[in-house]
């Protein structure tokens, strides 16, 4: 039998991704993985993310596709409070004009709430049916089978998330103020003089400034949605470790959670289409 | 002596209690701050406490942020390095 299970081992075991990875002797998972380097693959957070991305697409589709102009069943005024929420939310924040901005607003919330919604289901659960069916079906050891099913818990899937909504912050400024306004806005902002020479000081001090707060954008919104599901599952964890006082802790925990998830997904869209708004605006 | 904890060990948990420490009392004094003078608000203005309300929780998504950030870190910290 494998070795003995101690409580760190155990919280390490969940704390673990699945891995997988090419190596010498083809795909490599997990263990094998160790000296991968970059091109590892989360493969149980690319799973759940994109399953979950299916199911969100699937239930707005077959919202829209039986969508009827008379008395809207509860299913559909469900939906439809969840896109005047986000709709709402995109008119009075965001300044500019674009098609795009309330679809992404309304994927942002709804995907990341899904995924943030994972964290709810109870963290032993998942994972032991995936070691029994690695038992059963592939003859593993179920220690050796690792899955997270919080995508929203792995760096990379909220860094992936920020750097798309970086990129389309600097989209947006070169397509409204055009390249060169955008590098103006980079180097003439805060500090600018109509003097040359002290203009040729400034302009770094303002680079400076202005780079640090462009890059601050994408980075805070990557960690603060993985510091805070990472520290909630954790916390699950360990209450799930203490052994029969769990239950009324779990209890007050999973509510207090309730609100994370819904709060921090909220706050994403929120800074998304702000960061946005600022971005294809042209006064400054 | 025998030792319990080697030196490396013991600066990390030293590390992360200061890391949820610190972040804990910002967080503390601004949620206090914002809180009461939403709280100031809505006696003054009922009639904005609902708009008051949706821009009190971004700005406790934003309060909080630094300091999950922290706590993140040293979950990371302590039970995965």
């Amino acid at each position: 039998m494998a070795e003995e299970v101690t409580l760190s081992g155990h919280i390490q075991h969940h704390l673990t991704n699945a891995k997988m990875c090419t190596t010498d002797s083809g795909l490599a998972f997990n263990k094998a993985c160790s000296d991968s380097g970059f091109w590892t693959w989360h493969i149980d957070t690319l799973a759940w993310s994109i399953g979950l991305g299916i199911l969100f697409l699937w239930i707005f589709r077959r919202a829209a596709n039986k969508a009827t102009t008379g008395v809207p069943d509860k299913f559909q005024c469900f939906i439809e409070m969840v896109i005047d929420f986000v709709g709402d939310n995109v008119s009075k924040t965001f300044q500019g004009k674009s098609a795009l901005i309330a679809p992404l607003a309304l994927t942002i919330f709804v995907w990341v709430f899904l995924m943030n919604l994972m964290d709810l289901i109870p963290v032993d659960f998942l994972p032991a049916l995936a070691g029994f069916v690695g038992e059963t079906a592939f003859g593993m050891d179920s220690h050796d089978v690792y899955m997270k099913i919080v995508p929203t818990t792995d760096i990379n899937l909220t860094a992936a998330l920020a750097v798309g909504v970086f990129l389309l912050m600097i989209a947006y400024s070169i397509r409204i103020k055009g390249v060169g306004g955008f590098i103006k806005e980079l180097t003439l902002h805060p500090f600018s003089t109509n003097n040359k020479l002290a203009m040729v000081f400034l302009i770094p001090c303002n680079l400076l400034l202005e780079t640090i707060a462009l890059v601050a954008k994408p980075f805070s919104l990557a960690l603060r949605l993985f510091g805070n599901l990472y520290a909630g599952e954790l916390i699950f964890i360990l209450i799930g470790a203490v052994g029969l006082m769990q239950l009324p802790l779990h209890f007050v925990w999973a509510v207090f959670h309730i609100l994370v998830i819904v709060l921090q997904a909220f706050v994403f869209m929120m800074l998304t289409i702000v960061y946005l708004s600022m971005a294809s605006s042209d006064n400054h | 002596m025998e030792q319990l904890l080697t030196m490396p060990e013991a600066i990390k948990f030293i590390a992360v209690a200061l890391l949820i420490g610190f972040g804990a009392i910002g967080t503390a004094i601004g949620f206090g701050n914002m809180g009461g003078k939403f709280l100031e608000a809505c006696a003054r203005q009922p009639e904005l406490a609902p708009s008051l309300q949706v821009k009190m929780f971004i700005l406790a998504g934003l309060i909080d942020a630094v300091a999950m950030i922290g706590v993140g870190i040293a979950m990371v910290l302590l039970f995965v390095l």
